[in-house]
């Protein structure tokens, strides 16, 4: 019964990360046959400045948009699991931006803030009206700032999910202790969540390194390489400049870190719940 | 948009996320169920192996994926777009799914294994039918992704008559760089149809959402 799963994930999952590693030292244009060519792309890809600059940015982005995605997802996910008055209208509100498509973001956003016709200028604030995406040293932050706001939503939802299953008991004992409500997330929220942290942290981490179409369809990697981060460095090799050898280094390399960083998380969410076993016993 | 053949490009979308989504629930509730009730070596090495297929960020294998396309005769069809995109929806819908079923009490099955049920119809007649929620969250957030999705279309199509929405988008606003107001009434008319959809399922994915991915 598990036959069906297990072959179309063996087909398009398992063989393609095979396939990866085995590409990655053959020369392939796209079109023809791909010819061994031991490990001339490795040194050629590892050695282009190109490739460090994209490595640099991707490590940027990951660690940017999980330091402030993951604290705002908590704080919105804590606000969304209680009672407030406006709380259901404004979780509507939240749930957009998971709806629509990268690519419809990314237009949407890349008039909103185009110097001459978009926001800024529209409304006069001089400010607003500057060149967001085509200044090379804001376009990262800009797009940083996009993808959170896309990403925020799903994450604060698993948060919102998680704190609901929490003992009432353990905050009225707070309560009745008279425990401050920022003591009582320390001591009782955090530590109850910490598998959903877990959890989310690797599909932050996992889809940070894979941001690709919002970053494509607002910059294609530019102004220059400023926002070119390691999955558009791949497409951009192997779709464009049909180097298809080197765009599979670049493949290989993003797997490997996305693998290398999840089985950190495991580790460390395996022994922090020891940790706290042993200290409750 | 409208003139620029934009029904064409939504019944496309349409019939990707739909052959994807009901290919990918049958195939991952069958896998859950075996996962959650075989514990054999096999099923935990399966289980173990889609996870990992969460951790790995997939879209790096995209270069073997084309490879692969091409080499099927798939290239520039929309079967393209629907064969990776089940592949890639697997781990996650599986272990969403076997979540909610490892909740479904044994003695349940035990009950119907005495009765003579065979595996299949458990499936059907009390797995199915527990895992309902789980199955329709996992069918709404597999639809939004594969509607949304913008790689796999980029790189296994090519022509016009085989494009998504998402697709649809970028290139309009490729040809119309200048018309602005032109290129967002185009997004927002993409938008239309999943705030209709938003609108009229929204409890039911919002609670599915919750529940589902926090356990």
């Amino acid at each position: 019964m598990a036959a069906p799963a297990v072959i179309f994930f063996l087909l398009f999952a398992v063989v393609p990360l095979l396939g990866v590693v085995v590409l990655s030292f053959m020369a392939w244009d796209g079109l023809g046959t791909p010819v061994w060519t031991g490990t001339a792309n490795w040194t050629r890809v590892l050695s282009d400045p190109v490739t460090h600059n994209a490595l640099w940015l991707s490590l940027v982005v990951v660690v940017v948009s999980w330091a402030v995605q993951t604290p705002l997802a908590i704080l919105l996910g804590v606000f969304m699991a209680g009672t407030q008055k406006y709380r259901s209208f404004l979780s509507i509100l939240y749930f957009l931006p998971l709806l629509f498509s990268a690519a419809a973001v990314g237009i949407a956003f890349k008039a909103l803030l185009d110097p001459n016709f978009g926001l800024g200028n529209a409304l006069g604030v001089r400010a607003l009206a500057q060149d967001w995406l085509g200044n090379p040293r804001l376009a990262l932050l800009t797009v940083l700032v996009i993808v959170a706001w896309c990403f925020v939503p799903f994450h604060s939802l698993l948060y919102q999910g998680a704190i609901r299953q929490i003992p009432t008991s353990m905050y009225e004992a707070a309560m009745i202790d008279g425990v401050g409500r920022v003591k009582t997330f320390f001591h009782i929220t955090l530590p109850q969540i910490r598998n959903t942290i877990i959890t989310s942290s690797t599909l932050m981490i996992v889809g940070s390194l894979t941001y690709f179409d919002l970053i494509f369809v607002m910059t294609n990697g530019g102004p220059g390489n400023a926002t070119r981060i390691l999955p558009l460095d791949m497409y951009l090799r192997g779709f464009r400049a049909y180097d298809m050898g080197g765009a599979s280094v670049v493949g290989v390399l993003l797997a490997a870190v996305g693998l290398t960083v999840s089985y950190l998380l495991n580790r460390a969410a395996r022994t922090s719940s020891m940790d706290s076993q042993m200290e409750g016993a | 948009m409208l003139s620029n053949n934009f029904g064409l490009y939504f019944l496309n979308s349409v019939f990707v996320t739909a052959a994807t989504v009901v290919v990918v629930l049958a195939v991952s509730i069958m896998a859950a169920y075996v996962i959650v009730r075989n514990r054999s070596r096999f099923s935990s090495a399966l289980f173990s192996g889609l996870l990992l297929g969460i951790a790995i960020p997939l879209q790096a294998t995209i270069v073997p994926v084309y490879y692969l396309i091409v080499q099927l005769g798939l290239y520039d069809t929309l079967w393209a777009l629907i064969l990776p995109s089940i592949a890639f929806a697997i781990p996650i819908s599986v272990l969403i799914l076997v979540n909610f079923l490892r909740d479904v009490p044994g003695e349940l099955f035990e009950a119907m294994r005495v009765d003579g049920a065979s595996d299949w119809q458990m499936l059907w007649k009390l797995a199915v039918p527990l895992a309902k929620p789980a199955i329709i969250t996992v069918g709404i957030y597999d639809a939004l992704q594969v509607w949304n999705g913008f790689l796999f279309p980029l790189i296994l199509t090519q022509s016009a008559e085989n494009r998504v929405l998402p697709l649809s988008l970028w290139s309009f606003q490729g040809e119309f760089s200048v018309d602005v107001p032109a290129v967002l009434a185009a997004v927002v008319l993409s938008v239309v149809p999943v705030l209709a959809a938003y609108a009229i399922g929204r409890r039911q994915l919002v609670s599915g959402l919750t529940a589902g991915f926090s356990k």
